[in-house]
């Protein structure tokens, strides 16, 4: 498949929004049972602030993608059937809620203004905490679905496509977290860090899974197939234009061989070893810039890897457009 | 519930392009606007298309099959591309099982061509909507039409007739007595999209001789020229008459 800059920075900038939001939630469910210390309001606040920048700017990002963008709004009517319109509907509210916990955290409300005591510290934003991180998820299933229910583009009809997008963007975020709670919350560094570590390392296995198995694909569309002929030896002498159409521009990456491969290993590079050894350094040495680079390069890392992951579809209708004539 | 579909004749198709350039006027010249058509004699020409004619080569040289392959929109009896549209634009006609855009709704964001395994929509250019073959939905059903014109414009169009169009739901129609009796096929069925459009194979009229005919068993003295008239009283060779 063509691999669409929109879709890329989208897919990426929600993902990188959505874990840095778990991660916040995380922090706060473990200070509750007094697992970790207590963190002040301005530090959810305002990390909900960066989460929701991060996802709002996926939306944007999205639009571009759009023939008519100023008719988006129709795209929320199918949620019966398509997963890409579930999508649409998830992502505002995902903003919407994580907005609503930041503002709870910005203006230190709880139950009480509904009249309720429960003695737990922050019981409304542990409630809308709770909501939002049911609808991260949700929103990380609507977007891993709407490549994986495809069922002929083979390299994505696999649960592992759902869950590299799940653990790719909580890795994401919690190396973000890390870097972030240097300044709010010095005390969830270490804890931020090991998460973002342990995560991007279970990310690499089900990546590095889903990569064996698209090796090893067989695809069950041949030429046979596509125009009914057996034959074992059918080659296309015309593909019906001599210049482009949709086809030959939609379903391609377009890149030369040795390009395409070596972005597999510069994601690989990127968006693995090199974080958590960053992650390392700076948990170590105490370095707010080795955690930054480590977002950035991770971050510049999935941008390589969504690249790939479309790169790497390869659609039966390309069959049809193998000889310009 | 009728089915309407088209049956291509691999066997008949010439590969003259006819029902391109016939579907591409039709469909041009529409209600629903022009089909996209940028530097048509230039360097880099493109535009949209609903219906394209490819050639495949069987076997290798010299003994091969050239086989010309109309493709088009297959209207499938389970389309993938409908259930994956957001919007709602991209439909199946429930009274004829027709699969259509609404170009008024659709919003351009390409994932119904992606969620077609055949590669049969466009997405146009310069109105940045998706197109499809609409099987001439506009034409087929105009009543100031005569009867025998109500047809695809490509039908109308094939000088071969390798191109029927009927109802595939109906087992008495032209169609489905094509796809029962001359081996119809459906594209890609590993899919489960179960196309309407189906396809007639090649066909090749062979006889077979078998060595011993090509030399009269009863001629063992191998002497060509009438045979003597036997006597009115002898046995004939079968039997019942020597006259």
């Amino acid at each position: 498949m063509h691999p669409a800059f929109s879709v890329i920075l989208l897919t990426t900038l929600i993902g990188a929004g959505q874990g840095l939001f778990l991660a916040l939630y995380t922090g706060e469910s473990y200070s509750v049972v007094e697992l970790l210390p207590p963190q002040s309001s301005q530090f959810y606040a305002l990390g909900s602030a960066i989460a929701v920048v991060f996802l709002i700017g996926g939306l944007a990002a999205s639009f571009f993608h759009l023939g008519h963008p100023e008719r988006a709004w129709r795209s929320a009517a199918m949620w019966r059937t398509s997963w890409l319109s579930r999508e649409v509907i998830v992502l505002p509210l995902v903003i919407g809620l994580i907005a609503l916990y930041g503002l709870a955290h910005y203006l230190r409300l709880d139950l009480k203004i509904f009249g309720v005591e429960t003695n737990v510290r922050g019981d409304l934003t542990l409630l809308i905490g709770a909501a939002g991180s049911l609808a991260t998820f949700g929103l990380f299933i609507c977007t891993g679905m709407i490549y994986a229910c495809i069922k002929f583009l083979q390299e994505w009809h696999s649960p592992l496509t759902v869950i590299n997008y799940i653990l790719l963007g909580t890795a994401c975020g919690f190396t973000l977290a890390t870097a972030f709670a240097v300044y709010g919350a010095p005390d969830l560094v270490n804890f931020y860090g090991a998460w973002a570590i342990i995560i991007t390392l279970a990310a690499l296995v089900t990546r590095a899974a889903s990569l064996i198995r698209n090796a090893r694909i067989r695809h069950k569309s041949s030429l046979r197939t596509a125009i009914g002929v057996r034959h074992s030896k059918i080659t296309q002498k015309s593909q019906g234009l001599m210049g482009g159409s949709f086809n030959t521009r939609e379903f391609f990456h377009g890149t030369p061989l040795w390009f395409f491969r070596s972005v597999k290993w510069i994601f690989l590079v990127l968006v693995f070893p090199v974080p958590v050894a960053l992650l390392l350094a700076g948990l170590l040495g105490h370095s707010l810039t080795l955690l930054y680079t480590a977002f950035v390069v991770q971050y510049a890392g999935l941008l390589a890897e969504r690249w790939f992951f479309f790169a790497q579809a390869n659609h039966p209708q390309n069959l049809y457009y193998q000889t310009v004539g | 519930m009728s089915q309407l579909a088209l049956v291509i004749d691999l066997n008949v198709c010439v590969g003259c392009h006819a029902c391109v350039t016939s579907c591409k006027e039709w469909n041009t010249s529409g209600t629903a606007g022009y089909m996209s058509d940028d530097r048509p004699y230039g360097e880099d020409p493109t535009g949209t298309f609903f219906n394209r004619v490819q050639t495949f080569e069987i076997g290798e040289y010299p003994n091969t099959d050239t086989v010309h392959f109309p493709k088009s929109c297959l209207h499938c009896e389970d389309p993938p591309c409908v259930p994956v549209c957001p919007t709602g634009a991209s439909y199946k006609r429930p009274e004829d099982g027709i699969v259509l855009v609404d170009y008024d709704k659709c919003i351009g964001c390409k994932y119904c061509s992606w969620a077609c395994p055949y590669g049969v929509r466009e997405l146009d250019e310069h109105q940045k909507v998706m197109k499809k073959c609409t099987l001439c939905v506009d034409r087929i059903y105009d009543q100031s039409l005569p009867e025998a014109e109500r047809k695809p414009a490509c039908v109308m169009a094939c000088p071969t007739s390798a191109r029927l169009f009927g109802d595939v739901h109906d087992p008495e129609s032209e169609v489905s007595i094509a796809i029962r009796e001359s081996g119809g096929f459906a594209l890609m069925p590993e899919w489960g999209t179960h196309p309407a459009n189906h396809y007639l194979p090649r066909r090749k009229t062979q006889i077979t001789i078998h060595k011993d005919e090509l030399v009269r068993a009863d001629n063992p003295l191998k002497k060509e020229g009438k045979l003597p008239k036997p006597d009115i009283n002898e046995p004939s060779l079968d039997d019942v008459t020597s006259w």
